[in-house]
């Protein structure tokens, strides 16, 4: 019997698997697809103090193993969430983060401090690092300085679990993971999508209304998997990887790196209950190699 | 009125296909039993093998047959991902999510309507999900006036299939078979005020359809395709701006009332 539960300080996971903001709706978009209950966790939909409109049309550009969007953080806002869409989903049994954006370091204060009456809310996911807004978003995660504003503030006002979901797009990301760290971040996710750029040839024009937008999929896992390794060796807070996870071996990958649980990201738009399917591949992969615990894998790497 | 059915992800197997320059007449089969799907609703289909092809391809369905838990989809080549679909063997396995979307609404059986004049406009591969809506309008009393428009003869399809349950009138660009023009250009319009009007093809074919239908003071459904990755509302990219905003067009469409939209 394997034990797949891994720890994030005070936050259990019943197993590593979580799925990731903004692929995930409110986890009801699923609920014909899997049981949420076979997952370690959702991390529901970006939400901002104030009801936003997002993007114009169009926000989606495929590309190799991949795809870029431009979503813009739509989304009710934090009221409309509290009221209509909590009581439909705190009953689910698994964790529920909420994924909080703002355009200021006040928005994320009063979204947190919201949030934080929500009793089966045991979480929120700081998101630094949207690359489809014009103000805030990425612009808080790129600078150590306006990081660590953000992550202190928000830190002195909520005290449940903070993850705090860093932005790939930056020189050294161990900098910005230290400074999450400092501020007294719980745990790190990463990564968000990487900023890019699709033309359509032969009409000469960008194919996202945006320009850019975030490109995720199996074509980032690379630099993703870079990344989680970087980031697991410069700090001691726990660290949640992503980036392209599809399926067991690439989940795995990701916890040898160092990442204590993962999240599954676009691949949920292929293939819809293939987080369960990656929960219970760790489950036999750990048989496999005799391991007792899933927690066994962090960091397991043998670079000898 | 019916109600959606469950998602689910689904295997089907080909075992029979037409195959034309630009497009393909695909059927499946499936062991399992088909939920009910409602004319306009769509499917999104996996494509294996194709590394351009991260994203599944949403196709509306063309026609099912649930008795024998048979689905016809209509495929346009237009990129990586419909050429591969488009040629596969037969016998090859194909998964879908389904059922997707919304559905047309059907108005009351004929005797209890009074509609007279209903008719279905498609443009290109927007002819697909007309043929299932004009399957169960047939079955509700009416004869339907299906208008169907291309650039040229290669493009207007299942032609024979259309006749089992109504009246088919073309326009080509090119005057190669039918009324030279476009769909809204067709005589058979300007003769008779229509009752309602369904309507799927190219965004600005359906412009002009809604623009028409609402000089003319006629209801009007239009089915929109724009860009999706997920199709359940999950990942908001597939949006249309509406009188409520920005709203998915997998879940609160395909099938807009062109009353709903900015247009």
């Amino acid at each position: 019997m394997v034990d797949l539960s891994v720890q994030l300080k005070a936050l259990r996971l019943k197993n590593p698997v979580m799925t990731a903001s903004g692929t995930f709706g409110y986890g009801e978009e699923y609920l014909d697809f899997m049981d949420l209950s076979r997952i370690g966790g959702i991390i529901v939909k970006g939400t901002t103090i104030r009801s936003r409109e997002g993007n114009d049309y169009p926000r989606m550009a495929e590309t190799a193993s991949g795809m870029l969007n431009a979503v813009g953080l739509q989304n009710k806002g934090v009221d409309y969430f509290v009221k209509n869409i909590y009581p439909r989903i705190c009953d689910f049994d698994t964790n529920v983060l909420v994924n909080v954006s703002g355009s200021t370091v006040e928005d994320y204060v009063q979204a947190a401090e919201i949030i934080q009456e929500l009793d089966k809310i045991p979480g929120i996911e700081l998101n630094v690092s949207c690359p489809n807004v014009k103000a805030g978003g990425m612009a808080f995660g790129v600078s150590a300085k306006a990081l660590c504003q953000v992550v202190k503030e928000v830190r002195a006002v909520y005290k449940k679990h903070l993850m705090l979901k860093l932005s790939p797009n930056v020189t050294d990301i161990t900098e910005l993971a230290k400074t999450a760290e400092d501020q007294g971040a719980d745990s790190l996710s990463l990564i968000n999508t990487l900023l890019g750029m699709s033309i359509d040839a032969e009409k000469q024009r960008p194919k996202l209304s945006t320009i850019t937008g975030g490109l995720s999929g199996p074509c980032v896992k690379p630099v993703a998997l870079r990344m989680v390794w970087q980031t697991y060796k410069a700090v001691k807070i726990p660290v949640v990887g992503m980036g392209g996870i599809s399926n067991t071996a690439d989940a795995i990958e990701f916890m040898l790196a160092g990442a204590s649980a993962i999240q599954v990201g676009t691949a949920n738009f292929i293939d819809p209950a293939v987080s369960v399917t990656i929960a219970e591949g760790i489950e036999d992969y750990c048989q496999r190699h005799g391991l007792k615990s899933a927690q066994e894998l962090t960091g397991a790497l043998k670079i000898d | 009125m019916s109600s959606i059915a469950n998602k689910q992800v689904l295997d089907f197997i080909l075992y029979e296909k037409e195959e034309w320059p630009n497009s393909a007449l695909m059927k499946f089969k499936t062991t399992e039993s088909l939920p009910e799907i409602l004319p306009g609703q769509f499917v999104q289909v996996k494509v294996e093998d194709s590394p351009q092809t991260y994203l599944r391809r949403p196709l509306s369905v063309n026609y099912i047959d649930r008795e024998n838990s048979c689905l016809w989809l209509l495929v346009q080549k237009v990129g990586p991902g419909t050429r591969k679909l488009a040629a596969l063997a037969l016998n090859s396995k194909v998964n879908m999510i389904l059922p997707l979307g919304n559905f047309f609404s059907l108005p009351e059986p004929k005797k209890e309507s009074g509609l007279q004049n209903i008719v279905l406009i498609g443009g290109g591969i927007g002819t697909a999900p007309l043929l299932l809506l004009g399957k169960s309008l047939h079955e509700l009393g009416y004869l339907p006036h299906f208008l169907l428009g291309g650039r040229s003869a290669a493009d207007i399809l299942q032609v024979e299939q259309f006749r089992v349950y109504g009246k088919v009138f073309i326009t080509t660009q090119d005057g190669t078979l039918g009324e030279q023009g476009l769909v809204t250009e067709h005589s058979i319009l300007k003769e008779m005020q229509p009752d309602r009007i369904y309507c799927c093809g190219p965004k600005p074919m359906m412009q002009a359809v809604a623009s028409l239908a609402k000089k003319r003071n006629c209801w009007c459904e239009v089915s929109l395709e724009n860009l999706m990755a997920c199709g359940f509302g999950a990942c908001l990219c597939c949006v249309e701006k509406t009188d409520k905003g920005h709203v998915c067009t997998c879940t609160e469409g395909p099938v807009f009332n062109i009353n709903q939209l900015l247009w």
